[in-house]
């Protein structure tokens, strides 16, 4: 028997009774308990035992992909935070290097200060000795110079005056001289 | 020329001027002459050029000494010029010079005055070189003018200096 012609049975059975008329606002009827429980206990039952698996599965397997970002996202926060704490110490690293190259810059100046001042000092001292230096000998070459002139003025003054001055009598005066110191001699 | 050679061309002439009489003249005239050879470059390339012919050579001696001193003198250095050896001629006169001192027991001293000097003077500067070098010297005086004024006397490796250009040349070296 289908359900079509048990329902037309119960609405003849009934007699006066509506059949589009439940009888409680709440509660069914009777027969449709009897019919709707287990129906809907075996849909209960179809459903955990095929759809419950692969509900699971689902389930696990979001479970799965939930924990894999969050898990990710403490891979990358912790990456993060290791990267933060690499910046943090690059940054310290930097000051430490920025003051070490100042620190070395004001150990260079310093250095280059010294040598530069060391080497003025020597180049002055070398520059003091080339010109003492200088300055003696150019004060020997005009000593060497004005002697040599002086030479060579007095040598023709003298050729010129001796010659000019060798009279007879001289001549005279002079072969005596020489006779009478060659006499004196022995 | 060879010193043997000089010293035979100096034998030679000493023994013909000896055997003249005359050394003493020809020997002072034949030092008077060297002199005048070293000092004139025109007489002394006259004599002693190849080119001339020995005749015309002793003819310029003789044009030149002729009547100027004695004959034996000119005939010597004739024939010194006629052989050819006129460069050595003062090498000769100055052998035969040494020669004829030698065998009087003389030195020879050679005296270089700017003026001539007069017998006096010579006979005075042969006493006192005499004096000064304990020889008796043979004086040869040669007129030069190069020496400006005084003497200069060298007796055998002895030399005394008394010129002015001496004096000079010492004065400019301390200058």
């Amino acid at each position: 028997m289908n359900v079509a012609a048990f329902l037309a049975t119960a609405t003849a059975a009934g007699g006066e009774h509506d059949i589009t008329q439940t009888p409680s606002k709440f509660w069914p009827e009777g027969y449709e308990l009897l019919f709707g429980i287990p129906a809907s206990v075996l849909v209960f039952f179809l459903l955990w035992k095929f759809a419950g698996p692969a509900v699971k599965k689902g389930m696990a397997a979001r479970t799965a992909k939930i924990q894999a970002e969050l898990d990710a996202g403490e891979a990358a926060r912790v990456d993060a935070d290791a990267e933060a704490a690499q910046i943090r110490m690059a940054k310290g690293d930097i000051a430490g290097e920025r003051a070490r190259l100042l620190a070395e810059a004001d150990t260079q100046a310093a250095a280059v200060l010294e040598d530069g001042r060391a080497r003025l000092t020597q180049e002055l001292a070398e520059l003091d000795t080339r010109a003492a230096a200088d300055i003696v000998a150019a004060a020997g070459r005009s000593g060497d110079e004005l002697r040599a002139e002086i030479a060579r003025l007095s040598s023709a003054a003298v050729d010129h005056v001796v010659t000019g001055s060798l009279d007879e009598a001289t001549h005279q005066a002079l072969i005596e001289s020489f006779i009478a110191g060659v006499g004196a001699s022995k | 020329m060879s010193d043997s050679r000089i010293e035979g061309y100096a034998r030679g002439l000493f023994e013909i001027a000896r055997a003249e009489g005359t050394i003493d003249e020809v020997e002072d005239e034949l030092f008077r002459f060297a002199r005048s050879y070293e000092s004139s470059d025109e007489l002394r390339n006259a004599l002693s050029d190849e080119q001339i012919p020995a005749s015309k050579r002793q003819a310029i001696v003789e044009d030149l000494l002729g009547g100027k001193v004695t004959p034996t003198t000119t005939q010597l250095i004739s024939m010194v010029v006629g052989s050819g050896r006129s460069r050595d001629l003062p090498a000769i006169v100055d052998k035969l010079v040494a020669r004829a001192s030698t065998a009087k027991n003389l030195e020879v001293a050679e005296v270089r005055t700017a003026v001539p000097l007069t017998a006096d003077q010579e006979t005075r500067l042969a006493a006192a070189l005499a004096n000064a070098t304990g020889k008796q010297v043979n004086l040869k005086v040669v007129v030069d003018p190069s020496v400006l004024g005084g003497l200069v006397a060298t007796v055998g490796d002895t030399v005394i200096d008394g010129t002015v250009r001496t004096r000079i040349e010492q004065l400019k070296s301390r200058l």
